[in-house]
């Protein structure tokens, strides 16, 4: 829009630049510019500096150079507070409510008080945010206690809160992704609502079509540099994912249609408790098969996690059956079923599945040191570990190509081909993969699909645990939905719709 | 710092994407420590010159008290076997973090079984069938004593810093219940045992007071770098210590991992324990350890959980508290005086260890 050159800019940040310790460049003179009552899309990949900028903005980090002005005045906030008082609000990715206080509570949580030492009266907080609720479509108890909400609702605690604390400039840090479609069209509802009303919301997302049919611009950060700012009715998805990336991106993996073969995994009726001891797998049955993947979507915190463990051996199953490649492992330790043919990628890399202080070689051989070639005579053997690394690091493209590296220096994508090519090189049954590509940049994301692709078009079967549901649709050839602890439904690759699937994510059976 | 940083930049820039000065690593390795233990000597010489004497010259007696002839050479080697023994025994436990802090109880059970056998066997066995009878005898009262802790932890999940700790208790005073009662040398009037003799002495080196022990001991150093770095056990005890949950997925049988690394190091501490008394106590009574469960734990720190380290750290500490006794009886300097000197040097070495870690990671 034209307009804005007219009108001033309500943020202006100009030539900003952050330095980390041990030299990350994470913001490198970036310019950026927000114009009361838009919706600026903060468009990048995973580490591009988004949230490093907008962390520079709300107080939380201090900038090494560079200049922020604020309805045209230079600012520089000390704390998230300073911001705050001067009418900015973020909503983080991971929501900064107290689970056991009331949602009135955490409205006053930290705010003064007009009646001095006591609190803030409950009646009118609660009305205040009533109020609030209503204007915006917002809608909460304020009595709820926070621990009660659904995560789409505490989302909406977070943008209530930043209001209620006279909010003008909203930030927004990648918020729909712990949403089911459903949340997330509700959410960009009242976005635009609250633009319309004048505030200026900044949007931070890796997802191209939220940014496309919502914001009013898109800056586009790259490795911490601004490549460029569009208007979004002059741009197309295609050109925004290539200034994302640097280049094309393959927006739907192209595939054979699979040819399943023999059942790989069955699992039947499967109960599993989570860590408090609750019911968090209700009777969970399906099998996946040779030369197929099997996606399992749902929103975080449905089951997957426990899923994934008691799948692994790593956590207790109360009822029910778990057959690999013919073979009952059912409560059997990872390392039988490790050798009755499980390959594991865990969707928490670092707490699961990596020795972050230990070499890239050491990692790569972590189920099978004890085993020839890599001890013999009860000594490790060091040339065929390293061998096997050199051998590994080339084959799946690892960087840097130090077999000798530790793996916690590694980027979040490389760390993962690790796993990966750990996984793949004892030649599993059966592969599961969690969330493959969090964290993982988006080049990254595209070998490990296409890898994925090509094992399964090779016989391998592959059940794929993931929140993204884009990541699902382009892969699976089945997909079935997990809704707290149960399957919703199933439905195939090519009936596949994102209508359909959002419902079952929600907890609608779907048949 | 800035002065560190800024100077040699242009020089790194060219290598290295970093802009941050980062040194070789064996000047991290080795320098920071160094420097951190001169700061802490330097304090300590603040302390001697209050204390009434001339820093300078008191560090020259500790130097010699320690190195200065072959009676003090002989005196601070004495003295490295057990601190070498607890260091590499808490080495494979720290590494694999078990917090074992029970060494005290472990070496005071080892000297009990060790002199247990040799007290009653002394008069019946040749000395190469019944010392390594004894030193079998000290590893496993050692490994055992570690072994309730062990199983305290996977049965009942109860904290091996706790336990450990409370064990330390126990076996002291069990000892010295069983030094005044019923293994009570009934020709003394002293609170301890009959002594050992003979064939239940540890047999020296070369007409010295050398003991074949203190050999032992620094044939346990490679032996424990193999253990660690070289087999698949070390791999896994290091791998446990790295990250439970991650061990747990690869496979490996966490619980026992953990049980291993404990009963090791209980080992070389009941070794330590029945080589000393053997040596150089010769009966079970009071005083008979130096503390050395506790200076152990920080030999193995100190030595940053590698045996070749931990050489140092025990010649180190050796040497310190040889050399403390001398500056006692020549300044009359109290010993408490070198004992907070040897806390200020470890706490400085250290922190400085740490400190520079963090600034080049």
């Amino acid at each position: 829009m034209s307009t804005h050159s007219l009108t001033q800019p309500i943020v202006h940040m100009q030539g900003v630049v952050k330095r980390f310790p041990g030299g990350v460049l994470a913001c490198d003179q970036v310019d950026l510019e927000l114009y009361p009552g838009e919706i600026l899309a903060l468009l990048g990949e995973n580490g591009a500096g988004k949230t490093t900028l907008m962390n520079l903005l709300y107080g939380l980090y201090q900038r090494d150079a560079g200049h922020i002005y604020l309805r045209g005045q230079p600012v520089n906030f000390r704390s998230a507070n300073d911001a705050i008082a001067h009418g900015l609000g973020m909503v983080h990715q991971h929501f900064m409510l107290v689970p056991t206080f009331t949602v009135a509570e955490n409205m006053v949580l930290g705010q003064p008080s007009p009646r001095g030492p006591l609190l803030e009266n409950r009646r009118t907080v609660a009305q205040r945010i009533r109020q609030l609720s209503e204007q915006y479509g917002l809608k909460v108890d304020p009595e709820a206690e926070v621990w009660q909400l659904s995560v789409g609702q505490q989302q909406r605690v977070e943008i209530l809160k930043a209001l209620y604390r006279g909010a003008e400039i909203l930030i927004l840090d990648e918020p729909t992704a712990v949403l089911t479609p459903q949340e997330v069209d509700e959410l960009l509802i009242i976005l635009r609502g609250l633009a319309d009303d004048g505030r200026s919301i900044i949007f931070i997302s890796h997802k191209l079509q939220e940014v496309t049919s919502l914001c009013d611009r898109v800056a586009v950060l790259r490795d911490g540099r601004l490549v460029g700012t569009v208007q979004t009715a002059e741009t197309d998805r295609h050109q925004l994912s290539r200034m994302m990336v640097g280049r094309e991106v393959l927006l739907r993996m192209t595939k054979q249609p699979s040819a399943p073969g023999k059942v790989q995994l069955a699992v039947r009726d499967l109960h599993v408790q989570d860590n408090r001891g609750l019911p968090v797998l209700r009777g969970v049955s399906f099998e996946v098969r040779a030369g197929e993947i099997v996606g399992l979507a749902g929103v975080e915190g449905n089951g997957q996690r426990e899923l994934e463990d008691a799948l692994g051996g790593l956590r207790n199953v109360e009822q029910g059956q778990i057959i690999l490649a013919g073979q009952d492992v059912t409560n059997r330790s990872p390392r039988d079923i490790f050798t009755a043919g499980l390959g594991h990628v865990p969707s928490d890399r670092y707490e699961t599945a990596l020795l972050a202080d230990f070499s890239v070689a050491d990692n790569l051989v972590l189920e099978t040191i004890d085993q020839p070639p890599y001890t013999r005579s009860g000594l490790l053997n060091r040339t065929a570990i390293a061998d096997n690394a050199k051998q590994l690091v080339k084959a799946f493209d690892i960087r840097p190509a130090a077999i000798d590296a530790e793996v916690g220096n590694l980027s979040g994508g490389n760390a993962q081909k690790v796993v990966l090519a750990r996984a793949l090189s004892h030649q599993p049954k059966l592969l599961l993969v969690a969330q493959p590509t969090r964290g993982v940049d988006i080049g990254a994301i595209e070998y490990v699909h296409q890898e994925l692709i090509r094992y399964r078009d090779e016989g391998m079967a592959i059940l794929l645990i993931s929140t993204e549901l884009d990541e699902i649709l382009n892969l699976s050839d089945r997909i079935l939905v997990l809704y707290e602890g149960e399957i919703m439904g199933e439905s195939t690759a090519d009936t596949a719709d994102v209508e359909t699937l959002g419902l079952m994510m929600a907890g609608t059976r779907v048949d | 710092m800035d002065e560190i940083t800024s100077s040699p930049n242009e020089l790194i820039t060219t290598t290295s994407p970093s802009h941050r000065f980062r040194p070789p690593r064996l000047v991290r390795l080795i320098g920071a420590p160094i420097l951190g233990g001169i700061v802490g000597l330097l304090l300590g010489a603040v302390l001697i010159m209050l204390a009434g004497a001339d820093p300078l010259a008191a560090y020259q007696t500790m130097l010699a008290g320690a190195f200065g002839g072959p009676r003090q050479l002989t005196e601070t080697t004495l003295k490295v076997g057990p601190l070498l023994l607890m260091g590499l025994g808490l080495t494979i436990a720290f590494r694999c973090k078990v917090w074992n802090i029970g060494g005290e109880g472990q070496y005071f059970m080892g000297a009990l079984a060790g002199a247990g056998i040799g007290l009653l066997l002394q008069d019946s066995l040749p000395a190469v069938v019944l010392i390594p009878l004894m030193l079998l005898a000290g590893v496993l009262g050692g490994a055992l004593w570690a072994g309730i802790a062990a199983f305290l932890k996977l049965r009942f999940g109860l904290n091996e810093i706790i336990t450990t700790l409370m064990l330390n208790y126990i076996a002291e005073f069990t000892l010295l219940y069983l030094a005044r009662e019923p293994l009570k040398d009934p020709d003394s009037f002293l609170p301890q045992s009959a002594q050992l003799v003979g064939a239940a002495r540890m047999p020296t080196l070369f007409d010295s007071r050398i003991h074949i022990g203190v050999l032992l001991a620094l044939l346990l150093v490679p032996a424990v770098y193999v253990l660690l770095w070289q087999t698949p056990l070390g791999f896994r005890l290091r791998a446990i210590g790295s990250s439970q949950s991650v061990s747990r997925y690869a496979g490996m049988n966490v619980a026992l991992g953990l049980s291993l690394a404990l009963l090791l190091s209980g080992a070389f501490a009941g070794l330590a324990g029945v080589i000393e008394v053997s040596a150089l106590h010769t009966r079970l009574k009071d005083g008979i350890s130096g503390n050395y469960g506790f200076t152990g734990i920080l030999v193995a720190l100190l030595g940053r959980l590698h045996p070749v380290g931990v050489v140092f750290a025990a010649i180190f500490f050796a040497a310190l508290s040889i050399g403390a006794q001398t500056m006692h009886s020549v300044y009359g300097l109290p010993i408490a005086l070198a004992q907070v000197i040897q806390g200020l040097v470890v706490l400085f070495v250290l922190a400085a260890d740490a400190l520079a870690r963090r600034i080049w990671r």
